[in-house]
């Protein structure tokens, strides 16, 4: 779990105006960890994930991703599965579909394939919910489902935008042991946008705090807790 | 919440609109089933009778078929290209067919479709001789997808602006194809709407008198509308006119039964323009696709307003302006159009406070629970019922007590009135609802009460609302040719009369100056009215 | 709020009663309802009224409706209580229908002297014009023209015609009995076929000659006099009128005086000068029909060019009145195929 692992993301002098908002990133992900990206409201999180996702296209700078530049790829060509807060199902589609179109967009599936579903669905504690409807499902069942969907995909980085703001706190401890399982299980890269500070302890072997459209700081979890000299980080950690 | 005379009189207020609707209605449906036309010695339902039925349904069905097919493409396509230049204003361009009157539309049309239009001389400057006909079913069929196509693509659009933004961000990163993302995304969002949507443009269609009657072209073409109008102006024939009017109420009856029954597409105010990011439009093909469909669809409803436009300044505005059948037209248009927006909008408070009152008692009983769904299906009972079919009735009430000329202007006022009571109920009631649930409590536990309360806690807020129903119902008073047509005469002169008998008499120039006068006042009021509610949305975020 | 709409709209209500009637009434109105085109301002309409006035106290006011027959219908629709106190612009296939309403009275005019084809004579109603029905076409954009009724039926269906409508146009009404004439128990099936040629039906000669001059249709039911409007008015031979060999019908065209009217005298006075020079004047330039009686203006030359109907039909008004309804629906039944 150091910066040398092969799907580090590396966000280089990166500007984007969105508007009248201004933004300049400069950081780095390591590769096989998890780093918390936190921030007070509007500073920026989520404008940077969606940076890295490829929803939004830098003015200048190069975000690269294990090496390779994907500055210019459209989302779909980036080695990416994202999670969001909320739909992340299309409502009107099953699970088993839901996490087809992860397999193969035109939902063109083998049976292997479907096996594979089922599989990823008994991993997060859904097994047997091939044919369930979203709306049927609780709110954690439907992240759950999210995360089935991001293990078939098998793509390197997993990008969450606080996937577990929308749960209740018991919930919200599960959903992290969740991914932590999942995380070790596969040795992905994942950033996680979040708001709570328990889960950045809990979860995160790196953080960046962002404020006012910048990094304000990128550093190792212990020394990022530690940190008394950052103006805000204090008050969100205290929180 | 409510007093206890407050109820009562919103009991007393719904009784009295709920019996004065239904009385005018149903006096004009009696008038004209008691009718004793003698013995013409035909059948009630003869063959004529049942081809006008057919073709009825024929064009409504082809119009329908045509508006929504056209409707889905251009709405995903304004879906997928959120940045396509003038895209706002695109989506703005097709709220004004709603507000254009149908008589002007028409002689758009003509202009652009016509056979000396702009494209038939296109047509036959290239060689082909056959022009596209105006007149007929084409003609019928070009109108109603003119006039119906902005709005069915408008709720689709709505449809499409309701999905959650994350469904876009996650179809580009699953990197769906296009054809996934149709069969994924974008249809199941519409396909719920596309039978509401159907059924509203049906009736419209189906239903249809001005278009018909300036394009029709003769006995083929005559939907129930116009051969009801005929009948009576055109033959004096009031047992045909029966037959026709129990045809076309039976058609209104099951097409309204059979829209009951469907969802109903949403509130077509909805299509803001605004939209979420899309990232799978931007590959060329895509974006010429989708441009090459979006142009021609501008055109084709912009051309026709181009041509009312260019037609209409050539007209010599100097002696229009000054002639005095003009002002007596202008005049008498507007104050109609306010008599019969005020009574709808009198009409509407009356219903949907007394639906209130009836709510707000503590255990509601069944009588009171079906007068409420009564008063509620009310401003279906005035869709079922055309405006020609109840003219008609009254006409044939009012012939014994003297010229029906008289009586002309407060007939017009009246069904004018009916007319927009659906447009009105489905404005204001929302409104009223959610200002009641958000100010009732808090008014009736501070005391306010009467005047104060209208002025400090209703007015401020539900004045856009009332302006948007006031102008509205104002707008599709002052283009509306059906209920003058019944009774025009020299005494009753309009301005969408001037137009068609302008029209009629070879004084096509003047026509077309009295037509963009007319055009531009009702587009004024829409405008007005929709700006309104804009300002509206945007304060509440 | 719901009151103070309500006495809103009283208010309007009191003020639109107000606005809206209201007519000076100190000079005496003779009311003549009539069809569009004669009311025109190219028509006879204004120059007839401005000389009539100048020989009464009074005031004519003209109520156009979209054609002949629809004229009828009003009055029928109007019943007794009818404010017109002339109806101008009957013809006399609808004269028989006309006094059955028993609207009418006798007008007191003398009609022996006037010159009708066929010699038409009736004290209720007075003839004051005639002229033939014919296929008008524009030779810019029609080559051959049909030259029979047998070739317009059956010629090309690309090349349209625009007719009018026998419920409302006496042309229209016309047409029907011309080809009733010609055709007899076969009508339906020529309607059927003629259907196909007809690009529009409209419910006056108005709006059907206007498309027709718009460049709409090359070829439109008028009267073998319309030409001569064109080569005095325009100075041009643009638009000829097709001469049919199974002959033209006719049309005579009457007004009446309504029983119930107010101005007996003025009406009949009207009446009178309806067949003296003064009017007559105006029929041939201004109505594009032949003069009942004799002119004191020559007729423009351009009436000799015009074509001269070697038969000439003629349907007796009791004929038609029998069977219009009939035919009507015949005629309806024909046009609504499909």
């Amino acid at each position: 779990m150091t910066a040398s692992e092969p799907s580090g993301i590396r966000v280089q002098n990166v500007g984007l105006t969105l508007g009248t908002r201004k933004f300049r990133f400069d950081c780095e992900l390591p590769g096989g960890a998890i780093t918390a990206i936190t921030g007070p409201s509007g500073s920026g999180k989520s404008t940077l994930l969606n940076l890295i996702a490829g929803f939004e296209t830098p003015d200048s700078g190069k975000i690269s991703i294990g090496g390779s530049n994907v500055t210019a790829l459209h989302p779909s060509q980036r080695p990416v599965s994202l999670v969001f807060q909320d739909n992340n199902l299309f409502a009107h589609l099953d699970l088993a579909t839901n996490i087809g179109l992860g397999i193969h967009p035109a939902l063109k599936l083998t049976s292997g394939d479907r096996k594979r579903i089922s599989e990823a669905l008994e991993r997060v504690g859904l097994g047997g919910y091939e044919k369930r409807m979203p709306g049927t499902l609780s709110g954690g069942e439907r992240q759950r489902a999210a995360f089935a969907r991001a293990l078939v995909r098998q793509r390197p980085v997993l990008l969450l935008d606080e996937p577990f703001a929308a749960l209740d706190p018991g919930l919200r401890q599960s959903m992290a042991r969740l991914l932590l399982e999942l995380h070790r299980e596969t040795g992905n890269t994942v950033a996680i946008v979040t708001h709570d500070a328990g889960e950045v302890r809990q979860l995160a072997d790196h953080a960046l705090f962002i404020d006012h459209g910048e990094v304000a700081l990128q550093a190792e979890i212990e020394v990022f807790l530690m940190r008394r000299d950052v103006p805000g980080l204090t008050e969100f950690l205290d929180l | 919440m409510l007093t206890k005379a407050e109820r009562q009189r919103g009991y007393a207020g719904g009784g009295v609109v709920f019996a004065g609707i239904t009385l005018f209605i149903a006096l004009a449906v009696i008038a004209l089933l008691f009718f004793d036309s003698g013995d013409t010695g035909r059948p009630l339902f003869d063959a004529y009778v049942w081809r006008i039925l057919r073709f009825t349904l024929l064009q409504a069905g082809l119009s329908t078929l045509l508006s929504v097919a056209l409707a889905l493409p251009l709405a995903l396509a304004l879906a997928r290209q959120p940045k396509f230049p003038g895209r706002i204003w695109i989506i703005r361009l097709m709220a004004v067919p709603m507000g254009l009157p149908v008589l002007i539309g028409a002689l758009g049309l003509i202009g652009i479709w016509g056979r000396t239009g702009v494209l038939n001389s296109g047509l036959a400057m290239i060689g082909v001789s056959d022009p596209v006909s105006i007149y007929g079913l084409s003609g019928i069929l070009i109108a109603h997808v003119f006039f119906n196509l902005p709005l069915a693509c408008r709720l689709l659009l709505a449809g499409l602006e309701r999905l959650p933004p994350e469904y876009w961000r996650l179809s580009a990163s699953l990197g769906l194809p296009s054809f996934s993302v149709f069969r994924f995304v974008e249809w199941p969002a519409v396909k719920p709407l596309l039978a509401g949507i159907a059924g509203l443009v049906f009736m419209l269609c189906a239903t249809s008198f001005t278009l018909v009657l300036v394009l029709g072209g003769g006995p083929a073409a005559t939907t129930l509308e116009v051969a009801i109008y005929q009948s009576l102006r055109f033959d004096f024939d009031p047992a045909r006119a029966i037959s026709l009017s129990l045809l076309q109420i039976a058609v209104t009856a099951s097409v309204l039964a059979l829209m009951a029954l469907l969802p109903t597409p949403g509130d077509d105010n909805a299509a803001t323009g605004r939209s979420a990011r899309r990232f799978d439009g931007g590959s060329s093909a895509a974006r010429f696709w989708d441009g090459i469909f979006i142009v021609l669809a501008v055109l084709f409803l912009c051309l026709p307003l181009v041509s009312i436009l260019v037609a209409g300044v050539k007209a010599d505005f100097a002696r229009l302006l000054t002639t005095p059948v003009f002002w007596k037209a202008v005049w008498t248009s507007v104050w109609i159009a306010l008599m019969a927006a005020m009574i709808s909008l009198a009409a509407a408070i009356t219903i949907i406070n007394a639906r209130a009152a009836l709510a707000d008692s503590r255990k509601p009983g069944l009588t009171a629970r079906s007068f409420s769904a009564l008063l509620a299906s009310l401003s279906s009972l005035v869709l079922l019922v055309p405006p020609v079919v109840i003219g008609t009735g009254w006409f044939l009430l009012l012939r014994p007590y003297g010229e029906v000329s008289r009586f002309a202007p407060l007939l017009v006022v009246m069904i004018n009135a009916m007319t927009a009571l659906p447009f009105v109920m489905r404005v204001l009631s929302p409104a009223f609802a959610i200002h009641r649930q958000r100010t009732a409590r808090q008014a009736t536990n501070l005391g306010v009460f009467g005047f104060t309360r209208l002025r400090l806690i209703d007015l401020p807020v539900l004045k856009t609302p009332l302006a948007t129903a006031l102008s509205f119902a104002m707008a599709l008073s002052l283009g509306d040719l059906g209920a003058v047509a019944l009774f025009g005469s020299e005494d009753l002169v309009t301005l969408p009369w001037l137009v068609y008998s302008r029209l009629g008499s070879y004084r096509t120039a003047d026509a077309d100056g009295f037509a963009l006068i007319l055009a531009l006042l009702c587009l004024g009021l829409t405008i007005a009215g929709t700006a309104g509610q804009r300002d509206r949305k945007d304060e509440r975020g | 709020m719901r009151k103070r709409i309500f006495s809103l709209a009283a208010v309007l209500t009191a003020a639109l009663s107000f606005a809206l009637p209201a007519h000076a009434q100190e000079k005496k109105t003779l009311t003549v309802y009539t069809y569009e085109s004669f009311v025109a301002e190219w028509g006879p309409g204004p120059k007839v009224k401005a000389a009539f006035e100048k020989t009464c106290d009074c005031t004519v006011n003209f109520v156009a409706v979209a054609d002949g027959v629809a004229l009828l219908t009003r009055l029928k629709l109007e019943g007794a209580g009818t404010k017109a106190d002339i109806a101008l612009g009957l013809d006399t296939n609808l004269v028989k229908e006309a006094i059955d309403t028993g609207l009418f009275d006798k007008s007191g005019v003398d009609t022996a002297k006037l010159t009708v084809p066929g010699g038409y004579q009736d004290d209720i109603f007075v003839p004051y014009d005639y002229g033939h029905f014919a296929v008008v076409y524009d030779t810019q954009t029609l080559k051959n023209p049909p030259k029979s009724l047998k070739e317009l039926v059956e010629g090309d269906p690309s090349q349209k015609i625009v007719i009018q409508d026998p419920r409302t146009s006496t042309p229209g009404l016309g047409l029907l009995l011309w080809v009733k004439s010609v055709y007899g128990d076969k009508a339906p099936e020529a309607w059927a076929q003629l259907k196909k040629r007809v690009l529009t039906v409209t419910p006056g000669w108005s709006e059907a000659y206007g498309m027709f001059t718009k460049g709409e249709v090359p070829m439109v039911l008028s009267y073998t006099t319309s030409p001569a409007y064109h080569m005095v008015e325009d100075k041009s031979d643009r638009y000829q009128a097709a001469a049919f060999s199974e002959g033209h019908y006719i049309q005579i065209e009457v007004a009446g005086l309504l029983k119930n009217t107010p101005n007996r005298e003025l009406a009949q006075k009207f009446l009178s000068f309806m067949v003296t020079p003064a009017f007559q004047d105006e029929i041939a330039t201004t109505n594009w029909m032949m003069p009942v009686t004799a002119t004191d203006k020559p007729l423009p030359d351009a009436f000799d060019k015009l074509v001269k109907p070697s038969k000439t039909f003629l349907m007796d008004p009791a004929q038609v009145a029998n069977n219009r309804r009939a035919w009507i629906d015949e005629w309806l039944a024909a046009m609504s195929l499909n």
